[in-house]
Formats: structure tokens, C-alpha cells, sequence
């Protein structure tokens, strides 16, 4: 009764500022839009091939979207879903950042071992990159000096100078790297390995490696705890970890590198956003097609939501 | 203050330069006649998988200041195998070998004082990880138990629990029978019958009639287990029992390191990789050699050498990882040098299960639940 009328308390106190959270859905070629308030899939709209990295420009004008068999970079306006046009992406991209100037787009091209740079007005390749094998994790700092590449078979974070457009340091993380970010003062880059089962984390002054989390799951073989996905909160608390098969989110203090606590989540968990205020989370389950609400504060899943087919990115807009 | 700073960036990039030669030595090994001819086995099999490592190796190396490089001696039926290897060992000390077991033998004693690390990409044979093994002697290819467990595992979660088996009169599909049979046992299924294939008659014309007699007389079963490893007569088997039941083994649900329906945990870009680098699909000894090539690369980036005692010391160690695409880190076994990994078991259209499947548990690592276990390996060459 106490846990129920707590549930229908979490509900109600939803965050001041609504919005929406579009997901991705790898092998549906959809994105689903849930809404922030009612937690409810109000809109599914239908996009190129594999869709994966989405995120939206720095006004939420418009949603660029990674159509990885499509070889292209859609640009949606999320108002009527409809596609504005399309950017020069090469190969296969999977996962991107936009740079703090709003226009030069960092992509990683998985099959070519590239990271393409785009400008978003021009709609024109500034630069090709060659990075690694596979590269998939994207990262851009805070002051847009440095945007990272992540391969994932050569096990790498590719420090570009964002000036330059050329790599200055390679640092080795564990195996296959799946994502990576900077923290909001900068001084801090994560980066995730899948099958290493670590987090590395770098002093961005001289790329050194500055610290690395382990994970530990009760009844999970330590192979099968693989971090992919990560999230920040802006206060400086919290890190939320996707841990893929685990099916587990782990919450990590960013001051201590030391983990809280474990979350249970959906099946093969990959990616998340936060909605405005940052007091939920939202979870793509991979394999189980649905999305997990956590409750922030509490640090408690609160719903799951049924999207499309293998949702794999999650990007927020205030509405 | 020129002088520290001089030394700051060398410090700070700290990369000497290295490069590193890997060898690759074959005997062809002419495939036996087989009754179709659907599937040829491509002339480059196994190299396929070294050149691909090497293009890997190499991209992550350039970061590195690491360069890699291949010397290739492959030795047609006849030729003199003890030759090539000689001429190897003088040019590198890291060498792939897709070889039969006695002629892997062989050489790994006749280059047993020169420090040279062999890594077997296509012998299957379980005595080489046993009392056969070598202390010089790596294996990225799974071995026959490692196979059979795989399978062994996957009828058990089926509750498959009766089997019957068909064998080739072939020395390999003999040994293949037997992992089944020892698999079998080690997983409390009952292989209620095993019965050797012995036509002369071209299947692909009468096995409607045949098959259905031939399998007449076994004893009721739950999977009918074939062993043919050379790929000979189990296709025409399937569809024509008499029993209307599943078959696996070398045909229907086929437990191996790597088939064209892999496709999960990233595994999709390796394929498309050696389909633009190979022109075909990659074949479990292409992938064998492939991970011996990775295995190599990934020591050297972690160590910074080149010399094989300490590339073989991390490799044993538990430091040594390497992301296989097959959803968990490979690593080597220190009793006998087997690298650990998971077994996908696919048909030709998709992969059905990968072993070890859930709920097999093992107090260390549930990949030893696959292939010789330390107590159960009489290796001692590697004094681990």
C-alpha cells in the first residue's frame, strides 16, 4: 500500500518541465517519442535504415539521426517527424556528437575506421579522419577542443584536435570500447569497454589515465557485466552505466569512482537521456524492446515502456 | 630547460617504434573427395584470416608507431614442410600454423630450443591440448571437446537427452565421434547408439531410399548426432530418417568457432571486413588464424615488445584479453595454451545457441566448461 501510494507520488510529481524522449529502434526503422509526463510512446515516426545515434541541435530545432545501412545522416524537423534533408555521413555511421559551436558534426563511420566531420549548414564533409577499427564512441568537450573517437577493435580513444581536424594522442582503454564523455567541467574523459568490463577514466590536461571502475554483479558472471552506454547527471552525483546483458544499470559517484548501486533494468541494456530537470532516466533495452523509467532521487525504476524493435539511442527535447 | 622539454615529449609520447614480422606456415592438405561439390573449400583458408589480422593489427598499430608485417610459406602436398619452417623461425619468432597435428608436432620439436611461439589456427585434435600438448604451442582453434561440450550443453537445456550417431569412416570423423561420445557422458545424455556410415553409392541420388533403412534400426533417440568431418555424406541425411527427428553435429544445428550465420555482438562488422577483404565468407579456420594474428597484435600493443618470452608470459597472464565477437573476452588457458571462447551453434541461417549456455557454472570461468578443464588436462608442459 506505502510502496503503491509512493508510486502514484513519484508519478504525480512529475518534472515542471515537459518534454519528450525519442528512442531509437535499430531493427524497426522507427523512432518512438515517449512522452515525459504521461511515460507514454505518443508518436512513432519512420526513418532510413538501422537507425542508432540520434540527438538534437543545441535549440532542438532539429534532430539529426545515424541511418547506419542508409549511409546517411537525417536531419528531422520533430515538430511533424517529416525529413528535412540529409547529410553526408560516409559509410555507415553508428554514433556522433555536435561540437558547442552547433555545427560541425563528429561521426563515427563503422565500417571504414573514419570519423567523418560535417558541417551542418553547408551540409558539407570538412574532414575525414582516419581512426581506428570500428570506431563507435563519440565525445566532444565542453570547450570544443577535443572531439574522441572510439575504436572498438583497436581499443583506443582518438584525441582529435578539433581545430586542426587531426588526431593528437591515441590512449589504449580496455577491450572494445563502446562509448565515451567528458565531464562537465572538462577535466575528466570516460570512456566504457565492453568486454574489458571497465570504465578508464582520463586527466584531459595530459591524457593520462587517471582511474578505473570495475563492475559486480550479484548472480552475474563477471564476462556478461559489460558497460556500454553512459549518462552524467549536472550536479556532479551521479553516473549511470548501462552494463548491456546485465540487464543492470550501475550508479557510480563521480568523486569517488566507487559504484552505489545496481539498478535492474531491461534486457541488454545499451543507451539513456535524462528528461529536462534530470530527476528521471530513460533506458533502451536492447533485447527486450522496451524502455525503463528511473526515478532519480530515488534511485528506483518506475515504469517500463514498449517501444519498437531493438531501441538503441535515446535523445531529450523540452516541448 | 631545452633539454627537459626534449625529454618531457619523448617522454609523453613514449612510443619507440616497432615492427613486427608474423609468419604463416601451411601444408595444403587436399581436401578428400566429397559428394558435393556445393561448397568448395576456398584454396586460401586459414591465410585469408592471417591477412586480415594483419590489416587489423596494423591500423591499431600505426597509432602506436607499431608496424606489422607477414612471411608466408605454404607448402604443397609433398613439399618440404621442415624446410619452410626453418626458413620461418630464422625471419620470426611468431608463427601461425595451419598444419595437421603430427606435422604441428613435428615442427614445435624440432624448434623447441629457439624460442619460437607456434599458435595452431586448424588442428582440432584434443590430445595436442592433453598429453600431447607443447609448451610452445598456442591453439586459437577450438578443439574437438570444446566443440562437442558445445553441443553436448545445448541438447541438455533442449532436454535432448537421447542420442544416436552417425560416423564417417575417416580418422577425423572418428575422433569427432568420440568427443561426442565422451561429451555425452560428461553431461549425462545417453547415447543409445553409434553406427558407422559405409555407402559407396552416390547419396545425392539415392539417399530417399537409402537413409530411411539405414536409420531403421537405431534405437528411439531424441537427436540424431552425425560426425563427418570433412562434409562428405552428412547433408543428404537430414529429411530422410526414419525417425523424424533433429540431427546436429556436422550438419542441422553445427556447433563450430565460427559460421557465416554469426552475426550478434559486432560480430557483423568482422564478417563484412573479410567479405571485402576475402571475397567469400569466413571460415573457422580463416577466424582461427585470424584470432592468432589479434592474439599477437594484442600483446605487442599492451607489452610494447616483440620478443616472444614476454609476449608469451602476458599472453598466459591474466592481463591477456582479446574481443572475439562472440559476446565475451577470449583469453588463453595456462595448462595448456587453448584460448577460451564461446562456441556458437548455428545452421546455415542462423546461430541457434552460444555455448556455454546459461546455467552451466564453473568455479572459475564457464568457458572451462567447454573442452579439457585443468584436472582433466594432462598437460604439463606449461607448468601451469
Amino acid at each position: 500500500m506505502i510502496k503503491t501510494a509512493l508510486t502514484i507520488l513519484l508519478l504525480t510529481t512529475a518534472s515542471a518541465t515537459a518534454g519528450e524522449i525519442w528512442v531509437s529502434n535499430e531493427k524497426d526503422d522507427t523512432l518512438s517519442v515517449i512522452d515525459d509526463q504521461s511515460l507514454e510512446v505518443i508518436r512513432t515516426i519512420e526513418v532510413g535504415e538501422r537507425p542508432r545515434g540520434i540527438t538534437f541541435s543545441k535549440d532542438h530545432s532539429v534532430l539529426f539521426v545515424c541511418a547506419s545501412d542508409s549511409d546517411t545522416v537525417q536531419v528531422i524537423d520533430p515538430n511533424t517527424g517529416k525529413v528535412l534533408h540529409e547529410l553526408p555521413s560516409g559509410e555507415d555511421p553508428e554514433q556522433f556528437v555536435l561540437h558547442p559551436d552547433n555545427r560541425h558534426l563528429y561521426i563515427a563511420n563503422e565500417d571504414d575506421a573514419i570519423t567523418t566531420v560535417v558541417d551542418v549548414e553547408t551540409r558539407k564533409v570538412v574532414a575525414q579522419i582516419d581512426v581506428g577499427i570500428e570506431p563507435e564512441g563519440m565525445a566532444v568537450s565542453p570547450d570544443g577542443k577535443y572531439a574522441i573517437t572510439t575504436s572498438e577493435t583497436t581499443n583506443m580513444a582518438h584525441w582529435i584536435d578539433t581545430k586542426e581536424q587531426s588526431i593528437v594522442a591515441n590512449t589504449l582503454v580496455d577491450q572494445r570500447p563502446r562509448h565515451a564523455e567528458f565531464t562537465l567541467d572538462g577535466k575528466e574523459l570516460w570512456v566504457s569497454a565492453e568486454i574489458g568490463g571497465t570504465i578508464t577514466i582520463f586527466d584531459v590536461a595530459d591524457q593520462s589515465e587517471k582511474a578505473k571502475i570495475t563492475f559486480e554483479v550479484k548472480g552475474v558472471h563477471p564476462d556478461r557485466v559489460q558497460p556500454v552506454g553512459f549518462e552524467m547527471t549536472n550536479d556532479g552525483k551521479y553516473v549511470f552505466v548501462a552494463l548491456g546483458p546485465a540487464n543492470h544499470i550501475a550508479v557510480v559517484d563521480p568523486k569517488t569512482y566507487k559504484v552505489i548501486d545496481y539498478l535492474l533494468v531491461g534486457r541488454r541494456v545499451w543507451h539513456m537521456a535524462f528528461n529536462g530537470d534530470q530527476s528521471r532516466l530513460f533506458t533502451t533495452n536492447g533485447v527486450s524492446g522496451d524502455v525503463t523509467v528511473i526515478d532519480v532521487e530515488s534511485l528506483k525504476p518506475i515504469k517500463s515502456i514498449k517501444v519498437g524493435r531493438f531501441p538503441w539511442g535515446a535523445a531529450y527535447r523540452p516541448t | 630547460m631545452l633539454v627537459f622539454s626534449v625529454f618531457f615529449a619523448a617522454a609523453a609520447t613514449a612510443q619507440e617504434k616497432l615492427d613486427v614480422t608474423i609468419g604463416y606456415l601451411e601444408q595444403v592438405v587436399p581436401p578428400p573427395p566429397v559428394l558435393s561439390n556445393l561448397e568448395p573449400v576456398p584454396e586460401d583458408q586459414g591465410l585469408a584470416g592471417v591477412e586480415l589480422g594483419i590489416k587489423d593489427n596494423a591500423t591499431t598499430g600505426k597509432f602506436l608507431k607499431h608496424g606489422y608485417f607477414l612471411e608466408k610459406r605454404v607448402v604443397e602436398e609433398g613439399g618440404d614442410l621442415a624446410q619452410a619452417a626453418k626458413e620461418l623461425v630464422g625471419l620470426t619468432p611468431l608463427i601461425v600454423v595451419n598444419a595437421p597435428r603430427d606435422d604441428l608436432l613435428k615442427l614445435a620439436d624440432a624448434h623447441a630450443e629457439s624460442g619460437a611461439i607456434f599458435i595452431n589456427a586448424s588442428a582440432p585434435d584434443v590430445d595436442l591440448r592433453d598429453a600431447e600438448c607443447r609448451s610452445n604451442v598456442f591453439h586459437t582453434m577450438p578443439s574437438r571437446a570444446m566443440l562437442s561440450d558445445a553441443l553436448a550443453q545445448f541438447a541438455v537445456r533442449k532436454k535432448w537427452t537421447r542420442w544416436a550417431m552417425i560416423e564417417g569412416r575417416r580418422d577425423g570423423d572418428k575422433a569427432l565421434a568420440s568427443a561426442f561420445e565422451k561429451s555425452a557422458a560428461k553431461f549425462r545424455l545417453k547415447l543409445e547408439a553409434r553406427k558407422s556410415w559405409n555407402f559407396e553409392t552416390d547419396m545425392r541420388r539415392s539417399a530417399a531410399s537409402e537413409v530411411p533403412i539405414f536409420t531403421q534400426d537405431l534405437p528411439d533417440h531424441d537427436l540424431l548426432v552425425v560426425a563427418d568431418e570433412a562434409d562428405d555424406f552428412a547433408r543428404y541425411i537430414a529429411y530422410h530418417t526414419w525417425l523424424p527427428r533433429p540431427i546436429a553435429g556436422s550438419e542441422g544445428v553445427v556447433p563450430s568457432t565460427w559460421s557465416a550465420s554469426v552475426e550478434q555482438h559486432g560480430a557483423a562488422q568482422l564478417q563484412s571486413r573479410f567479405r571485402k577483404s576475402a571475397g567469400r565468407d569466413m571460415r573457422p579456420v580463416d577466424y582461427a588464424a585470424w584470432l592468432a594474428v589479434r592474439a599477437i597484435g594484442e600483446a605487442v600493443t599492451r607489452t610494447k615488445a616483440r620478443d616472444p618470452r614476454t609476449l608469451r608470459d602476458y599472453m598466459v597472464s591474466d592481463k591477456f584479453e582479446l574481443a572475439a565477437f562472440k559476446g565475451r573476452k577470449a583469453t588463453f588457458r595456462g595448462w595448456n595454451g587453448q584460448m577460451r571462447q564461446p562456441i556458437p551453434l548455428s545452421h546455415p541461417r542462423a546461430v541457434v545457441a552460444l555455448a556455454p549456455l546459461e546455467g552451466f557454472l564453473h568455479r572459475r570461468n564457464e568457458l572451462d566448461t567447454l573442452g579439457l578443464d585443468k584436472p582433466e588436462s594432462a598437460c604439463a608442459a606449461f607448468g601451469n
